[in-house]
């Protein structure tokens, strides 16, 4: 049998979960959730729930990973075989969130072309809907749900995007993975760096940094700001969605779980804050040019980094367009890390349980991936990305998050046997902290946290879309990935498969 | 800036950052005492 591949370092590893944890949602996510739940005061909740749950977390998939030595269903299969559909739900999630990802790469990419002679113009918003996505509703007066026609802007990136992802998962973990990420984190970081550094500079920045960092006390009471907080680290972290266990999957067998889990935590923070001051100080200037306060021009998501990242540009005192190329540059480096992980999840889980090798199984699982991402860029793509990332972060994620940790802590009461496992090879050891976030602070605040999107999302539409829309972009996606979780698990593994092979003592490989 | 902004900041960097440093060393050291 083909022995299973490991990281070159422990390094290689590290870098690789850091690059998965850091994505758009780092630069784009974090600074507005901060601001808007309390600014310094948010730091309390936030890390508060990264060390009840981000951390707790990241060590009981790293475990889970090395330990069973796995994708996530066989992992879960080898936990316990009745546990496997959790891991094809993880799975199909994770092929799910790739297909739009990609998308938002190809933008990124293409802005990054973009940003040589600020080709946006003047009214950013506008060339972003209706020049560059051509949006179906304002190009061609159709109807929400409408597909269109393909837009070029967006299919061209889109395929070099693919091209590159899938060339790097050719390669395999430690050629492929670990080398990609030795060159997209340190250039992740000098380009940020760079970018920070600029607007800590620019005139205004100070009121910018004074909306991030001014403590409201008063909001720390609020149950909203530490569901905030929760979520935050939950979705930034990469957990929930298979991935930490593939990665830790490639460890050798003397690796420091538990030491990695803070190094990879903490990093992900350390670029959080990082972009908070990045993204503050810069609407600071831009609050400061228009002479407006900076409520005006605080926003998240797609509208902050294509939208107000444009106009901000626009108006730099010099050298826009290498800013600009600086600025969607990142995003896209941070983007292609996060996206080969998402990958990595489905190539691993085909491999394991088709035994097919690794070239088929990029084929067949990036190929298809490629094939449904050609959806979103369409004209009507947009819509079928807000809803189907919406609902698969809130409703996927979020249930199989606290789907995982209740089987693992509750059912098979495996968090003990877990813990033995990663204390003995870590260099630190945790004690009954980590248990308890996971069997009771973790499923708390997970399902009161998806108990109070349910509600809200049975009450209204999200954004007000069209029931139908919503019933299968929506909520038929999120039904979709459990049920296909079921089929998938229903295949039979081959007669040994399921038995957890062993380390060789001497080099930590494969025997 | 406000004295009350520097200083939750000043919190946030030394927190998260000195979370980071500190595990790198860490791992650092434990690496080299092997």
């Amino acid at each position: 049998m083909e022995s299973r591949e490991q990281w070159g370092t422990r390094a290689g590893f590290l870098l690789a979960a850091v690059g998965s944890a850091v994505g758009l949602g780092n630069i784009w996510r974090f600074p507005y959730v901060a601001y808007d739940n309390g600014g310094g005061a948010f730091f309390i909740p936030y890390l508060f729930a990264l060390l009840t749950a981000g951390i707790p977390l990241l060590i009981m998939e790293f475990t889970m990973g090395h330990k069973y030595r796995g994708s996530a269903p066989l992992s879960y299969a080898r936990m316990h075989k009745k546990t496997e559909w959790i891991g094809w739900w993880q799975v199909v999630i994770a092929f799910v969130i790739s297909t739009y990802y990609s998308v938002i790469i190809a933008w990124a990419l293409a802005y990054t072309y973009f940003a040589v002679g600020l080709q946006w113009g003047e009214d950013t918003g506008g060339f972003l809907m209706g020049e560059y996505l051509q949006r179906v509703d304002i190009v061609n007066g159709a109807t929400i749900g409408s597909v269109g026609s393909i837009v070029p802007g967006v299919f061209i990136p889109l395929v070099l995007v693919w091209i590159i992802s899938l060339g790097i998962l050719f390669k395999g973990v430690k050629k492929g993975i670990e080398r990609a990420n030795r060159v997209f984190i340190p250039t992740l970081l000098v380009m940020f760096l760079m970018i920070v550094i600029r607007a800590l500079t620019l005139e205004g920045a100070a009121l910018g940094l004074e909306a991030l960092f001014k403590p409201n006390w008063s909001k720390i009471a609020s149950p909203g700001v530490w569901i905030g907080a929760y979520g935050q680290i939950f979705f930034s972290l990469s957990i929930a969605f298979a991935i930490m266990i593939t990665y830790s999957s490639y460890l050798p067998r003397k690796s420091d779980i538990n030491n990695n889990a803070f190094i990879a935590a903490f990093s992900n923070s350390s670029v959080e804050l990082l972009a908070g001051f990045g993204v503050f100080a810069a609407l600071g200037f831009m609050a400061t040019q228009a002479n407006v306060p900076i409520e005006e021009v605080a926003t998240a998501g797609i509208g902050l980094a294509f939208v107000v990242f444009p106009e901000i540009l626009n108006s730099f005192p010099g050298l826009n367009g290498l800013f600009g190329v600086l600025f969607f540059g990142s995003l896209v480096f941070a983007g292609l890390s996060s996206l080969i992980s998402i990958i990595e999840t489905f190539i691993a889980a085909v491999q394991d349980k088709f035994k097919v090798s690794r070239t088929k199984a990029v084929i067949l699982g990036g190929g298809l991936s490629a094939l449904v991402s050609m959806l979103y860029a369409t004209q009507g793509g947009l819509f079928f990305l807000d809803a189907v990332d919406y609902f698969i972060n809130n409703f996927g994620v979020a249930l199989a998050g606290l789907v995982s940790v209740v089987t693992v802590a509750w059912f098979v009461k495996n968090l003990k046997p877990f813990q033995d496992h990663a204390n003995q090879i870590s260099d630190f050891r945790t004690g009954l902290w980590w248990r308890i976030c996971l069997s009771v602070v973790t499923p708390a605040v997970l399902g009161y946290m998806f108990v109070l999107n349910l509600i809200d999302n049975l009450k209204n539409n999200y954004e007000g879309y069209p029931t139908t829309f919503l019933l299968y972009s929506g909520w038929g996606i999120v039904i979709a990935t459990i049920i296909i979780g079921f089929i998938l698990a229903s295949l039979k593994w081959g007669a040994k498969d399921l038995d957890v092979k062993t380390y060789s003592e001497d080099k930590g490989v494969d025997k | 800036m406000s004295g009350s902004a520097i200083a939750m900041m000043f919190v946030g960097m030394i927190v998260i950052w000195g979370g980071l440093a500190a595990s790198i060393w860490n791992a650092v050291k434990v690496t080299k005492q092997k």
